[in-house]
This record gives C-alpha cells, sequence and structure tokens, in this order.
C-alpha cells in the first residue's frame, strides 16, 4: 500500500470507560460512533464503509442506521481493529469506498448484550485444550511465558516492572481506571492468578469502546482535526491454540505483521516517537519489542526495567496505561489506536513531545492474531 | 446434582484413530508419506507440504516439559486449583497441551525440560485422555 494516502479524520471512545452498567454492547459501539461522527463534523449518513468485529456489520449498521457500500466484519480478537484500518486504507485506496466507520465496544465487565464465550467440544481448542482446564484468558495468554523468560534470561522483577511503568504512565490520565503508584514488591506480592502471572500482570476487565473514521488524505485537509496519516500496515495470523504456536520464544505472527508495517513505511526503529504494545499481559510488551526488531529478546526486559518506556524515557510505550491500567474491555486494540491517534494529534493526556511517528501493535487471541499499523502526522 | 466435569473432547472423522488410541492406551501422531514431517493436532494431509499420503503411527508418549502455567483462578469446572497446564514437546517434535500428574503442582516441581512420559485417564468409556507424568529412570 501507499504511504500517507489515507487518513484518520475521526477518532472518539465511549463517553464514558469503566464500569457502563447503563449500556448494552451494541449501544456502547453507538455512543463511540456517535463520539467520532462529532468529532469528525460528519453525518452518520457521510458513511460508505462500515467496519467492525465480535458484532457483525449488519448489526451494527442496522442499529446505526447506515448503509455502506464496503463492509468488513475482521473479527481475531482484540487486534481486528488494526486489520479493519489496514482494510479500510485499500478499500479507500481502490475507490470502495470514501469514508470508514470502524467500531469497537465491549459490555466486558457489566456483560449486558453480550454473548458469551463458547468454545465447540468438536473444535480443535474443545478438543485438545480446553480438557485440560483452560479457562478464559489468564490460564491460556501467559503459557508460553515461563520458556520465553527460560530462554531470554527474562526475570519476575523484570516481568513485575512491565505493570510498574504502566501504572506510571495511568498516573497522568484521567480516564485511566487505576492510577495510584504501585512497587515491583506490590505486583509480586499481588494476588496469584496463574502462575507465574499475578493480579497485576493481567489486564483490566471494563466495559468502554471505540471508534475511527478513515478517508483520503487529500479530503482529510477539509476536517476540523488535525489528520494523522496512515504510513505502514501489516497482519497475520496463526493459531487459534497458543499450545500450537511455532515457538514459545518469539510470536510468528506479530514476526509477520510488525516488520511488514516497517517495511511499508520506510522507516526504521530509530524513526519511532511513541509506541504502543498490545498488553493483556505483561509478558506482551517484551514479545512485541523482540519481535518488531527493537531490540534482541534478550535485552527487553532489561529495557524496561531500566526505565526506558517510562514518561521521560527514550521510548515511550503504551502512554495510556495500558491494558494492565488504562482499561481492557476484552478487545483491546482500539483504545491502543485512539491513544497513537491523540498522540500524533498532540493532545494525549501525558503527550510526548513532538512526536511524529507512532508504531501501534496489536495481538489477537493468545497469539493467534497480530495488526500492526503506523501513523504519522507529517505527509 | 452432578459434580461439574472437565470439559470433555468430541471427536470429529478426523480426530477419532487419536481418541481410538488414547482409549486402547496408545498416543497416535501422523506422519507425512511425502516429506516425513510429523504432526499434530490430526488432520488427513500434511501441513507442512499438502500431501494427502500420510500414516497414523504410535508415538513413543515421551516428552519434555516446555512450558506451563499454575492456573489459581478462574479454575474451569472439573479442576481443583491450584492446577498445571502444561505443553509437553513430545520426542517425536510436535507439542501438546496437557496437564502433569503424580507432581506436586507447585514451581518447584514442575522444571521446564524435564522428561516426561504418557499416562492415560478415562473419562467415560468414550474418551480417555492423554496426561503426562514425570518420566521414570
Amino acid at each position: 500500500m501507499r504511504r500517507n494516502q489515507v487518513a484518520v479524520v475521526g477518532a472518539a471512545e465511549t463517553t464514558e470507560l469503566g464500569v457502563i452498567p447503563n449500556m448494552s454492547q451494541i449501544q456502547l459501539h453507538a455512543d463511540a460512533a456517535l463520539n467520532a461522527i462529532a468529532d469528525a463534523g460528519l453525518k452518520l449518513s457521510d458513511i460508505d464503509g462500515f467496519a467492525t468485529a465480535v458484532e457483525t456489520p449488519q448489526q451494527m449498521a442496522h442499529y446505526l442506521g447506515i448503509t455502506p457500500t464496503w463492509v468488513d466484519g475482521t473479527s481475531v480478537g482484540g487486534c481486528s481493529f488494526m486489520l479493519h484500518v489496514r482494510h479500510a486504507a485499500a478499500a479507500i485506496e481502490a475507490g470502495l469506498c470514501k469514508t470508514v466507520l470502524i467500531t469497537h465496544a465491549e459490555s466486558g465487565k457489566s456483560m449486558i448484550g453480550k454473548q458469551p464465550r463458547f468454545t465447540a467440544p468438536d473444535s480443535l481448542n474443545g478438543q485438545f485444550e480446553s480438557p485440560f482446564g483452560v479457562y478464559g484468558p489468564p490460564s491460556m495468554f501467559p503459557i508460553p511465558v515461563l520458556r520465553f523468560m527460560k530462554t531470554h534470561g527474562i526475570t519476575h522483577e523484570q516481568l513485575a516492572m512491565v505493570a510498574v511503568v504502566q501504572r506510571e504512565w495511568a498516573a497522568k490520565n484521567p480516564r485511566a481506571t487505576m492510577k495510584d503508584p504501585i512497587t515491583v514488591a506490590d505486583v509480586l506480592n499481588s494476588r496469584m492468578i496463574a502462575y507465574p502471572f499475578r493480579l497485576l500482570q493481567c489486564c483490566l476487565v471494563t466495559d468502554g469502546g471505540g471508534a475511527l473514521i478513515l478517508t483520503s488524505a487529500d479530503r482529510a485537509k477539509d476536517f476540523p482535526q488535525k489528520p494523522v496519516y496512515i504510513l505502514g500496515t501489516g497482519e497475520s495470523v496463526e493459531t487459534p491454540m497458543v499450545s500450537q504456536m511455532k515457538t514459545f520464544d518469539s510470536s510468528r505472527a506479530f514476526k509477520v505483521a510488525g516488520p511488514l508495517a516497517f517495511k511499508e513505511a520506510g522507516i526504521t526503529h530509530k524513526d519511532v516517537d511513541h509506541l504502543m504494545i498490545y498488553d493483556a499481559f505483561a509478558h506482551l510488551p517484551l514479545y512485541g519489542l523482540g519481535d518488531l526488531g527493537f531490540m534482541p529478546h534478550e535485552e527487553t526486559g532489561k529495557f524496561i526495567a531500566d526505565g526506558n518506556t517510562r514518561p521521560g524515557g527514550k521510548l515511550p510505550l503504551n502512554t495510556n496505561g495500558g491494558g494492565l491500567s488504562y482499561m481492557h474491555s476484552g478487545m483491546y486494540g482500539m483504545y491502543a489506536l485512539q491513544e497513537s491517534v491523540r498522540q500524533m494529534r498532540g493532545i494525549a493526556p501525558a503527550q510526548v513531545p513532538n512526536a511524529k511517528i507512532s508504531v501501534c501493535h496489536g495481538v489477537g487471541g493468545m497469539f493467534a492474531a497480530s495488526g500492526t499499523i503506523i501513523f504519522t502526522n507529517e505527509k | 446434582m452432578a459434580e461439574p466435569a472437565r470439559a470433555k473432547p468430541k471427536p470429529t472423522p478426523e480426530t477419532q484413530h487419536f481418541w481410538d488410541g488414547t482409549k486402547a492406551g496408545e498416543l497416535r501422531l501422523q506422519r507425512c508419506d511425502a516429506c516425513a514431517n510429523v504432526y499434530f493436532p490430526p488432520r488427513p494431509f500434511c501441513p507442512s507440504c499438502a500431501s494427502r499420503k500420510v500414516s497414523v503411527f504410535k508415538a513413543s508418549g515421551k516428552g519434555k516439559l516446555y512450558s506451563y502455567v499454575i492456573n489459581h483462578r478462574p479454575a474451569a469446572p472439573g479442576f481443583t486449583p491450584p492446577y498445571a497446564i502444561a505443553v509437553v514437546e513430545l520426542d517425536e517434535g510436535p507439542r501438546m497441551m496437557s496437564n502433569i500428574i503424580d507432581c506436586p503442582q507447585t514451581p518447584e516441581a514442575l522444571e521446564l525440560d524435564m522428561p516426561l512420559e504418557v499416562a492415560f485417564e478415562a473419562l467415560d468409556d468414550k474418551i480417555t485422555l492423554p496426561l503426562f507424568r514425570p518420566a521414570k529412570g
């Protein structure tokens, strides 16, 4: 895809984040969509392309009252929205539509109008993972981490520091769910969830949503917000079974999606001013730093523990507080994208001064899928 | 009221040989006749070279502990926490999820790369699960 041909011209989250017992899941979608429409100065009738995940495009198009000529229901977990951005950019360039709305919302905490997850007993997961006691992401996502730690020499204290540093960012963000400072000892003494991970190394469970509006770059200058251009994109999938990853030392999906985006963007790692790596659990930023090529995996734990990703550090990472401290409704990728857009607009609560390039990397399922979007505010 | 039971697999035509094997006390894998790739989970073609000429064979049942978590909460139905959810690397190459029996469910007892051997646990008269225990000797 060509660089900087498509821009984000509308971006918003739901009016509230956290516990929202007065809204169903589809209404959370609509709340985010209406906020993004207002942000872009548009009407719903201006939307001719639509993408969403979990909820179907037909469900949300009906509820919102829109008639799209291009739809994408790619639903590969929490990074679905990175893939939507990539697909939407291609669709806009190909002339299939002009103005795309992407929505995410999840009643992850209140569970209102949300279908429960179900693994069929005759699926591969149902036959070869469920019988051994996996039960929700905390029992599955950390399964590779002990091998990762042994291979790369990562310590429990370094993995605790991921949570500590992200709380430092969250403290600067009025909308973050958890803002009180924490220490490595706090993390390592918090309640055990699935060894080696404790409560403070696992993402929050909240309600919320977000929406993006994309259009061609040549139209973007006519919108009220500062355009945020799409510089590079990548995507891939590996396996829905965490036990069947090619290796636990890295994520194949990350190693395909990330470098694709960097190549398309034509940038090097030194050019990156701001970085988001989807952190459903504390090991993900370490996988991401290594798999995206910022440094060898062996150095990732020390890099974070030494403070390089904290406020004022040389590589600001997960500046909204991340899934560990900001919010996590179940499919966090949309919130990572929202923070990248805020940073590129220059309006983030913990703004990185003069940031011009933001890399936003997402995961879906338990390393099942991946999507990477690189944004810039310079054309 | 019955105790909540652990999730029970339901075989498909492509996986039936595996579950017939565990019931007969065998851990069965598949090997590609064209490229010799050994793979899991079951399917009637080679995921490496796409050949449909594949054979089922009895694996050694030996492997080592590749990685694991010790799950505390929430516990799956039929499990008493804390319990380890392990991934075993079989001597033949493929990895599979399982549980480790005859071993304390602690980080001290569960050492990565410890040798393991398969053990079979019948859930009912149709389904027997392949579990693993520390290898003897």
